[in-house]
């Protein structure tokens, strides 16, 4: 109790902040409109008017909640308008491009700790690749995927193919750095008691340095989650994508509508939350599974 | 076919070159062996799209790039300054500037400290870069709207950064302090601060990334005629793919130097901390 008291503190603080805002930014919107239709309105009628604004400056959070829940619950989850469906696409974009990140950066992390070569001339172009912003190659990307015919070829859609790698190119990274330094945690200590035992290299690898690396492994998966599902929105945005919640949020932008943006954007933030206390979950599990006492 | 066996003779000498080199790896070889790597990347690229003869629509050869960036420096410098010197730099130093300002204020208070660490580290881990119609429903279509975004970006990892960075002040320096007669105010500026510069940082660097991230994708969401946002969706639409390819690299030449300066002041800043000590 003592931990979610503060918490709650800051989350009213912002809601406070936020309604707020919405009197401030939407009064001259509606002030506009009371004129123009010739009637005074009392300071009370206009905070309420500021409330309920169809095309407001800042939504209220009530009102954003209520596009949510229409979005979410007012058609059947197969329907183009229903942000379940949209929220599905960007997720399968996610996870496909997360779980090829985790390969990559895993597999890249492994030739790191092995070789010397690697580490000297891989490990710098690693992080020089995550200077490069992204969204840059996003539509390169898309265009290389379509003209090579990736996602026939591997029976998928073309959009897939090219949200999955932009998302991978984002999430490899948090993994590449946690599991390189992950792997290389058991102190000398322990890998010459493993010499002793004449384990060879790979039962060195499997028995000591996997299991060492996993709180590593945990902690850089959380951010490379979140960051596969950035990679997956941007990459539904300069690609003509018509799908996804990256694809919502740019149709209401360009008509004007935006509820429809607020709800997109939440639904996203909520998506995130899912997926980080997923693999949270995850965390725990695999820890108790490994013997780790709370 | 003539094109391919240079480029991978190339790759293999510099591969085992570079097996060579990294057994001694000293002083100058540091460099020395991601150059050679990346080099052979580029000698392979080339050669197979040569060899190939794959068409410029899929992958232009980088001897192609450079000549399209060489011929459009002018309108690589507008775009550059329009997106990055103006959208990036501006919001990027406005966000993290009220995050260390905000971090300063709630730190007085205790209660909302431990409240905002871990709103602030899930507001971090958001899909923020989303925020941009809306910015731009604001602002309009010019660069501060980009720069809304990017403060909105960098805002919270640093905000986080810095909190965390100012309790790192240990609880027997702070007493010291205290002995010295020092306030609020001195121990601030001459202990909490300086201790905090690790962690602010650490946050300054992440930012670096999202900040060019941020200028670029807003502009996907309605730009002037220019800047590198609207240069990469127009120039794709047109597949005129060196000019995509120029302005990838302007992007990574530029993210690569933001970082570098970001990397350079925190070695001056916080040459004392142990993980910046003995590099020469």
């Amino acid at each position: 109790m003592s931990k979610a008291l503060p918490v709650l503190a800051v989350l009213g603080i912002i809601l406070a902040v936020w309604y707020a805002a919405t009197v401030w930014m939407n009064a001259p919107q509606v002030r506009q409109a009371a004129a123009r239709a010739g009637v005074e309105l009392t300071t009370g009628q206009v905070v309420a008017a500021t409330m309920s604004e169809a095309r407001p400056l800042l939504a209220a959070p009530h009102q954003v909640a209520a596009e949510l829940w229409k979005g979410v619950t007012g058609q059947p989850v197969t329907s183009k308008r229903s942000l379940v469906y949209h929220g599905w696409i960007t997720l399968q974009a996610t996870l496909t491009g997360f779980g090829l990140g985790i390969v990559v950066g895993v597999g890249l992390a492994i030739a790191i700790v092995w070789s010397r070569v690697m580490e000297a001339s891989v490990m710098p172009w690693a992080v020089i690749s995550q200077t490069i912003p992204i969204v840059a190659l996003a539509p390169m990307i898309v265009v290389l995927s379509n003209s090579l015919g990736l996602g026939e070829r591997l029976g998928v859609e073309n959009r897939l193919v090219s949200k999955t790698i932009i998302a991978a190119y984002l999430s490899f990274f948090p993994v590449l750095v946690g599991m390189v330094k992950g792997l290389r945690s058991p102190d000398a200590m322990q890998v010459d008691l493993l010499n002793t035992w004449n384990a060879s290299p790979v039962q060195g690898f499997v028995k000591l340095r996997l299991p060492a690396s996993m709180p590593y492994f945990f902690a850089s998966l959380k951010i490379a989650i979140a960051a596969a599902l950035v990679g997956a929105i941007v990459g539904e945005l300069p690609t003509g994508a018509v799908e996804g919640l990256g694809a919502r949020m740019l149709v209401a932008s360009q008509f004007g509508q935006p509820l429809l943006m607020w709800a997109s954007l939440f639904a996203a933030a909520i998506v995130a939350g899912v997926l980080i206390v997923a693999v949270g979950t995850l965390q725990r599990l695999t820890d108790r599974r490994m013997g780790v006492r709370p | 076919m003539s094109a391919l066996v240079p480029a991978v003779a190339f790759w293999l000498a510099a591969w085992g070159l570079n097996i060579w080199l990294a057994a001694r790896l000293r002083g100058s070889a540091r460099i020395a062996v991601p150059a050679l790597f990346g080099l052979a990347v580029l000698a392979l690229w080339e050669g197979t799209v040569r060899a190939f003869a794959v068409p410029e629509v899929i992958l232009p050869a980088p001897t192609v790039i450079a000549a399209a960036f060489a011929g459009n420096l002018p309108i690589l410098w507008s775009d550059f300054v329009q997106t990055i010197v103006k959208g990036a730099m501006t919001g990027y130093a406005m966000g993290c500037g009220a995050a260390v300002a905000v971090a300063v204020l709630i730190d007085r208070s205790p209660f909302l400290t431990r409240g905002l660490l871990p709103v602030g580290n899930f507001v971090a881990a958001l899909p923020v870069v989303g925020v941009a119609p809306i910015m731009v429903m604001w602002f309009g279509f010019g660069w501060q709207s980009k720069a809304a975004v990017v403060f909105a970006m960098v805002f919270f990892p640093v905000l986080v950064n810095a909190v965390a960075g100012l309790a790192a002040a240990e609880r027997m320096q702070r007493d010291l302090m205290r002995t010295y007669g020092a306030g609020y105010w001195p121990t601030l500026w001459k202990l909490r601060l300086p201790a905090a510069m690790p962690f602010v940082f650490n946050g300054l660097k992440i930012a670096t990334t999202l900040a060019v991230i941020g200028a670029i994708v807003a502009e996907f969401f309605g730009s002037p005629t220019r800047g590198m946002g609207f240069r990469i969706s127009t120039a794709v639409g047109s597949l005129a793919l060196p000019m995509v390819w120029a302005q990838i690299c302007v992007a990574a030449l530029a993210g690569t130097a933001f970082y570098g300066l970001v990397a350079w002041a925190e070695a001056r800043v916080t040459f004392w901390h142990p993980s910046q000590r003995g590099r020469g």
